[in-house]
């Protein structure tokens, strides 16, 4: 349903931030991507939606070619691809129903949403999927009154009220506790089997990504590195996709070196991420009116 | 680098190199001796008999304040409430016409860096004349009154308003825009769900602040016949009636206090 070949991404700064990707993710499928900090996971994801623009190659959802798409076409294609985010990324400001009911704003006129004058079938949509993610109780609330599992919960509803084919989700649990985390992930598993959406999954840990994930693609540096089942994962390919660690001992046993590793990851992952807001303008003006 | 190593191979770390250390002495040298020297001239082009009576002056002054003529008040209450008038709908003029403007100013959401800098330019040439200045070019142009007055205060705060809205807006979490752009919206909605919901406490808190110092400005606007208390201020100093200059001079401390009243208690319930 998803097709990548041959995607690369260079930012102006000169990084090579992806390099030849060859990808195809047929219907249903749920993907955890792997990786280091700065391998260009959150890039890869948002390439597809064109958030960030490639600079090489073909993505092609459903024989829609995305990277020759602009202004109206590029927004009708962004409806059927719905985006989860790691900081939640909710408005605010603006009340739980608000936030939820943006995920139509590619389906309604200007004025319609300008006055919050959204069909009543969107509507009840949005009241069945804030009751299906476990939060009727909160429509009313701001935003950012809620818990960091709820916001997220929030997030979920969005998504899936674009009625998309494809959820694109960037480190869904990065800012969650090892139980809402695995909640989160539980839930956007059975949403994407109801649904019999495909999604990509950015994901840091490694044991929830063996666990709710149908296949594990490895990303080292902007290229792939391993493409297989979560259980042909052993600590060779560990090794391969995060470079040299010793995956077993506890802390006492393990070698020196691993904290310089970790700490040298976190400044490209900085860069990368600095490089990656300064490319989010046109991201922001690309839409046309 | 501000480290160095000593000869027996002790590593010292001091905050700045010497090199900085002499600029940063040099530079406070220059900045003393030109303070010394605008000293000198001021004192030198001052006509010191003048200011050595400048008590004795005060003083005479302040008798011929005193006791201010509250009779007078009663013609005072309608250039105050011009006044007024002049600040508010000002400032409702200069907050509509700013509002485009910081959009199109600000780099995250302009359309295109030509428009960028042409939005620039409203902004800078509103912020650098004065309202007084604005004023006294509008009273020639449409004649004396209050009309004048109005698009002189709105004129000056599209600069301001505009200035640290379009601040405001780059200062924006680019995340929620990310994510409003990622669900298909229009640009417009991307402004309107993204951006504008995040830039609105601000928004508000500068309009009621602008608001406040043009209440402040408008007072003096009479003074070049843009209407309002001004205009009375004006007389009262050319008849040499300082007993009504000092009735002015309260009413106006008493609206600009309760202009800063209103403007915090309005900034508390938004913010």
């Amino acid at each position: 349903m998803l097709t990548l070949s041959g995607v690369g991404k260079r930012y102006p700064t000169g990084d090579q931030a992806l390099a030849d990707i060859e990808l195809s993710l047929p219907k249903g499928q749920v993907l955890a991507l792997i990786g280091p900090s700065g391998a260009g996971k959150s890039t890869l994801i948002r390439c597809v939606n064109r958030l960030v623009e490639p600079t090489q190659g073909s993505i092609r959802l459903d024989d829609q070619e995305l990277t020759r798409l602009s202004g109206g076409a590029l927004r009708r294609a962004r409806r059927s691809m719905g985006m989860i985010f790691q900081e939640y990324a909710l408005v605010d400001r603006l009340s739980v129903m608000e936030n939820v009911l943006s995920g139509r704003l590619g389906y309604v006129g200007f004025w319609r949403s300008f006055w919050r004058r959204y069909p009543q079938r969107d509507v009840a949509e949005a009241f069945r999927l804030l009751e299906r993610v476990g939060l009727p109780h909160a429509i009313d609330k701001r935003a950012d009154a809620l818990s960091g599992g709820q916001r997220q919960r929030v997030g979920i509803a969005r998504a899936l009220l674009q009625s998309p084919k494809l959820l694109l989700v960037d480190e869904p649990t990065a800012s969650l506790d090892p139980k809402t985390s695995r909640q989160i992930m539980r839930l956007i598993r059975e949403l994407c089997a109801e649904r019999e959406l495909a999604a990509i999954i950015n994901i840091h840990d490694v044991a929830l990504a063996r666990q709710f994930a149908d296949r594990i693609v490895g990303l080292r540096a902007g290229r792939i590195v391993f493409d297989g089942m979560p259980q042909e994962l052993d600590n060779e390919i560990l090794t391969r996709i995060y470079g040299e660690e010793d995956w077993d001992s506890a802390a006492d046993q393990a070698e020196p070196e691993g904290g310089e590793v970790v700490a040298a990851e976190s400044v490209k992952h900085k860069r990368e991420e600095s490089t990656r807001l300064a490319e989010l303008k046109p991201a922001i003006s690309g839409g046309g009116v | 680098m501000p480290v160095s190593t000593t000869s027996d191979g002790t590593p010292i770390w001091q905050r700045r190199t010497s090199r900085v250390q002499w600029l940063i002495f040099l530079a406070w040298l220059v900045g003393i001796s030109l303070l010394l020297l605008c000293w000198k001239v001021i004192s030198d082009n001052t006509m010191w008999v003048f200011v050595e009576d400048a008590g004795r002056q005060g003083s005479d002054l302040i008798s011929r304040m005193t006791p201010p003529r509250w009779e007078y008040a009663s013609q005072l209450w309608q250039p105050m409430w011009d006044t007024i008038n002049i600040a508010t709908l000002g400032t409702a003029l200069g907050i509509a016409l700013a509002f485009p403007v910081a959009f199109l100013a600000a780099r995250n959401t302009t359309p295109h860096p030509l428009v960028r800098s042409l939005a620039l330019t409203i902004i800078v040439s509103s912020r650098s004349i004065n309202s007084i200045i604005w004023a006294m070019l509008l009273v020639t142009i449409l004649g004396p009154g209050v009309l004048a007055g109005i698009i002189a205060i709105g004129l000056r705060s599209i600069g301001f308003v505009g200035k640290l809205l379009y601040e405001a807006i780059e200062e924006i979490h680019p995340t929620p825009v990310e994510a409003v752009s990622a669900t298909g919206a229009s640009r417009l909605q991307v402004m309107n769900y993204g951006v504008l919901p995040q830039v609105m406490p601000a928004f508000a808190g500068i309009s009621v602040y602008r608001w406040d110092i043009n209440i402040r400005e408008s007072t003096v606007l009479g003074l070049v016949g843009a209407g309002g208390i001004g205009l009375q201020l004006n007389a009262s100093i050319n008849l040499l009636a300082w007993n009504q200059v000092s009735v002015i001079f309260l009413m106006i401390f008493a609206t600009v206090l309760v202009s800063e009243w209103v403007s915090a208690r309005v900034r508390q319930a938004i913010i």
